[in-house]
């Protein structure tokens, strides 16, 4: 219980300190840069480092660069969904997380990970 | 002169309850990551720290503040926020080059130093996001600069056309 209430506060500091840079920051495709910034995994690879060891950590690496392209394709499809066909953003970023959820597994099938 | 700038009046424009749902939505996400993790291994979970959960609450805000900025104008704004959530959209594809980037750099350094592994993939993600931004930027100012010149170049051909024309007939 306390391991998840350390991630927890961690994940929401580093996550908000992210967050709040991109907002500063200008023009606002460079602040979006900030959308994809390795929040989430500085506090979990942290916390696998110091509970499971390098290795451990080193695997989370591997599979997170096939969640990394997912990403890059999800905010493609995004991208396009608003400009393109003027969906509002709450149910297109919602709705993309199929594709996002598709092509990570897919990429780490492929890789040869055991989904 | 650099594009990019600081503009600290956009935290102005939050609402404190935005920042309680970012904090909880990363909050959630870095528990998320760990309960799978521990469920289904380390390759499953470590699938998740790509995750855009972040970027669903990002985005909805970006859109927000802009109608209501546009609504205090006087304006609709609906069509405006969608290209600012697009925006910053396309930011986000970018930046996950630079995530692939880290997690690459990560992966390959690990085993033999973890600060090191920390320091040099988060310097990685920076370096390769922003290179990738700023090559997006140069390719866009290109293909505006070759159509305003194509464009230039047939209207100056169609301007010849008629003064070729004019002279016929007079």
């Amino acid at each position: 219980m306390t391991e998840y209430l350390v991630r927890f506060l961690l994940g929401g500091v580093v996550v908000s300190a992210f967050a709040m840079l991109g907002d500063v920051l200008r023009p606002k495709s460079f602040a979006g840069l900030f959308g994809a910034a390795p929040s989430v995994a500085l506090a979990t690879l942290g916390i696998a480092v110091y509970q499971h060891g390098a290795r451990y950590a080193a695997l989370q690496g591997y599979s997170m660069m096939a969640g990394a392209l997912a990403l890059a394709l999800y905010g493609v499809v995004v991208c396009q969904l608003l400009v393109r066909a003027h969906f509002r953003a709450l149910p297109v970023t919602l709705l993309a997380l199929v594709v996002w959820l598709s092509a990570a597994f897919g990429l780490l099938f492929l890789a040869g990970g055991s989904t | 002169m650099t594009p990019i700038r600081m503009s600290f009046s956009s935290l102005r424009e939050g609402r404190w309850y935005e920042y309680v749902i970012r904090f909880a939505l990363g909050g959630a996400a870095t528990v998320f990551t760990g309960f799978t993790s521990r469920q289904y291994g380390a390759l499953v979970g470590g699938l998740f720290l790509a995750l855009p959960a972040i970027f669903c609450a990002s985005a909805t805000l970006i859109e927000a503040h802009e109608i209501r900025r546009k609504h205090e104008a006087g304006l609709a704004g609906q069509r405006r926020g969608q290209l600012s959530a697009a925006m910053d959209a396309a930011g986000a594809a970018l930046g996950a080059i630079g995530l692939l980037a880290f997690a690459l750099v990560f992966f390959l350094s690990v085993e033999s130093s973890v600060p090191a592994a920390f320091v040099t993939a988060s310097l990685a993600w920076a370096v390769v996001s922003v290179a990738a931004w700023y090559a997006r930027r140069k390719w866009r100012h290109v293909r505006h600069a070759r159509t305003l010149r194509r464009r230039s170049a047939a209207e100056s051909l169609e301007r010849r056309a008629a003064e070729r024309r004019f002279l016929k007939v007079h």
